[in-house]
């Protein structure tokens, strides 16, 4: 339909763009957070609105039932995760967005427009203010001459494909890691970084190719597809060497680059909503893969080459046969009802056995016994920054029980009992004392402070980063080992019977 | 057409933005933050949209056609997964006196 005015048009997609800082805006501060999600929705609804009343389209009905298929898909996944696998349905969602702007952007490059006659004349940007500009002689041949802002487009395009197909295969690595479908370890092996060198330089001269043949669609379209099929492997070979406690940054990463490539994409389609939303995300994607860095004591640089160098979280997955101090339900609920101060640090354990409910009636059971009872989260605690919170946030735990790192540690060294729930990584002392540690430099709960320690673990295995916990061998630890939530239910029991 | 150097410019600019609106969130909110943001670049569907309904080969209409779906599913699920995380974070919020009645649910 032409109902809207090329101004009109512009107008919406300002307005849309709007949306989006606003969005991003909103979700940067708790109290605004939902408004701001529901503000982007909204955003993009207006978009997609305005596109179907601005452009006169083909095939409507056929879109229609691709959005209807898009929407049934993405809803229930979105509406039915658990929220322990959430880390996996974002980077699967930022996949499958990498891989529809690297499908639009190519078929944006190689698309035919008819003029006529039976005519068709290969198109770059076949409706946008790149077409080549195009001749009909009197014997009817077509000659096509390719304008600058053609190579421009081009270029900008071949990034889209380039960068989309990384994305996308980046990210189906991510999800197979975070789903366990394979190893979380970092996967090295002899020539990978010089295959991964090769790959990105044969994926760099096949997009100067795509520039350079800017004329010619057919063979551009070939090139198209070896470049995203390069890329792909590229991908696969970026992921790989990531240890799996890393991964949630390589997502970020990826969320950023998939951005960027819907902005490139905007740029080929000449496309200014989609050019500013892709930009906005990009930026905003990269600052926050550096904040999440941070949180983790880790720069980027080193998470993404560190592998290369054999440097990444490296670990081992022996089950250490040293002597550790296992006790009973029945004496973790004593020990726990005759303290003054307890402070739980929850871990992803705690998450995959879904112990959150119980948590909480525990907390709540010793807080009737007087006991002062605080949750230390970690930042990184869970597979994502922020993720632990949400996960007690569905249990119902009142949010000023949730206390950051810095405030947690101030408060351990007063501590009686630090309970330690499926969490490993986060309070092993050897991120501050072992220089060659994986993880030497993150900030961690210093539970160690505290006067005794305890710690429920299914077993003596070492934990998502594959380091062992010298804090397990310390005469003030004492171990529960099974499922979280049994062990919980179990110490919750005999707690009430106290 | 637009040209290339406003393009440049509206680059540019979003870049600063990009930057400027994140730059103090707090740990807690990564993964929300992230997520939507996820689901803001899903709006590739405009442009999924746009070179569907111009097509005019049977493998551009079905490459299109995947385009849709695929941008669909990242926009729609992305908003809809951050939206219920953050419900979460709603719940636990002790309600405000001074709160809006959509600040409380």
């Amino acid at each position: 339909m032409n109902v809207l005015s090329p101004t009109l048009e512009a107008l919406g997609y300002l307005v849309a763009a709007v949306c989006f800082i606003l969005a991003l805006k909103g979700l940067s501060s708790p109290a605004t957070a939902r408004r701001g999600n529901l503000i982007g929705a909204a955003g993009a609804v207006l978009a997609c609105v305005v596109v179907f009343l601005a452009e006169d389209l083909d095939h409507i009905g056929w879109i229609l039932l691709a959005i209807a298929l898009g929407a049934a898909v993405g809803v229930p996944a979105a509406r039915r995760v658990a929220m322990t696998q959430m880390p996996q349905l974002v980077a699967l969602f930022n996949g499958v967005g990498g891989a529809a702007a690297a499908l639009v952007a190519g078929l944006e490059l190689t698309g035919t427009i008819h003029i006529g006659n039976g005519i068709d004349i290969p198109s770059l940007a076949t409706h946008s203010g790149h077409a080549r500009a195009f001749f009909v002689n009197n014997a009817g041949t077509v000659h096509v001459a390719a304008t600058s802002s053609t190579y421009v487009a081009a270029a900008a395009g071949a990034f889209t494909v380039l960068v989309g197909a990384i994305s996308f295969a980046g990210s189906c690595v991510t999800f197979a890691k975070l789903q366990e479908l394979m190893t979380t370890r970092p996967v090295v092996f002899p020539g990978g970084p010089v295959l991964m060198a090769g790959g990105t330089a044969v994926g760099l001269a096949l997009s100067v190719a795509v520039v350079v043949d800017a004329r010619d669609s057919v063979i551009q379209a070939w090139l198209l597809i070896l470049l995203a099929l390069v890329a792909l492997a590229v991908g696969v070979l970026f992921v790989l060497p990531v240890g799996g406690a890393d991964v949630p940054i390589v997502i970020s990463l990826l969320n950023a680059f998939t951005g960027l490539t819907v902005a490139a994409s905007g740029y080929v389609l000449d496309n200014v909503l989609l050019l500013v939303a892709g930009t906005l995300v990009g930026a905003s994607g990269t600052i926050l893969t550096r904040l999440m860095a941070a949180a983790m004591g880790r720069s980027t640089v080193s998470i993404l080459f560190g592998a290369f160098k054999g440097g990444s979280t490296a670990g081992s997955t022996a089950i250490s046969d040293r002597p550790v101090r296992s006790s009973t339900p029945e004496d973790v609920a004593i020990l726990l009802a005759y303290a003054r101060k307890v402070v739980i640090v929850p871990g992803y354990g705690l998450a995959v056995a879904q112990a959150q409910h119980t948590i909480h009636e525990l907390a709540e059971v010793l807080h009737g016994k007087g006991v002062s009872v605080v949750y230390g989260i970690h930042p990184v605690a869970g597979r994502m920054p922020g993720h632990m919170n949400v996960l007690l946030a569905e249990a119902n735990v009142p949010y000023d029980q949730l206390k950051e790192m810095d405030e947690a540690n101030s408060e351990l060294a007063s501590t009686d009992v630090a309970l330690v729930v499926g969490a490993n990584d986060v309070v092993n002392p050897a991120a501050k004392t072992s220089p060659g540690s994986p993880i030497y430099g993150m900030p961690i709960l210093d539970v160690g402070e505290a006067t005794s320690v305890v710690f429920l673990k299914r077993s003596m295995r070492p934990g998502f980063a594959g380091i062992e916990n010298e804090l397990l061998y310390e005469p003030g630890t004492t171990l529960l080992f099974g499922d979280a939530k049994d062990s919980l239910t179990r110490v919750l029991a005999s707690l009430k019977t106290l | 057409m637009t040209d290339g150097t406003t393009m440049l410019t509206f680059f540019v600019l979003a870049v600063f933005v990009g930057f400027e609106v994140v730059s103090k969130v707090s740990s807690v909110l990564h993964t929300p933050l992230m997520s939507g943001a996820n689901a803001i670049h899903g709006v590739i569907l405009v442009g999924a949209i746009i070179v569907t309904g111009h097509t005019h080969s049977t493998p551009g209409l079905l490459l299109g056609l995947l385009a849709v779906v695929l941008a669909t599913v990242n926009m729609v699920g992305g908003f809809v997964v951050t939206d219920r995380m953050l419900e979460m974070f709603g719940r636990a919020r002790p309600p405000k006196k001074d709160a809006t009645p959509e600040d409380r649910r």
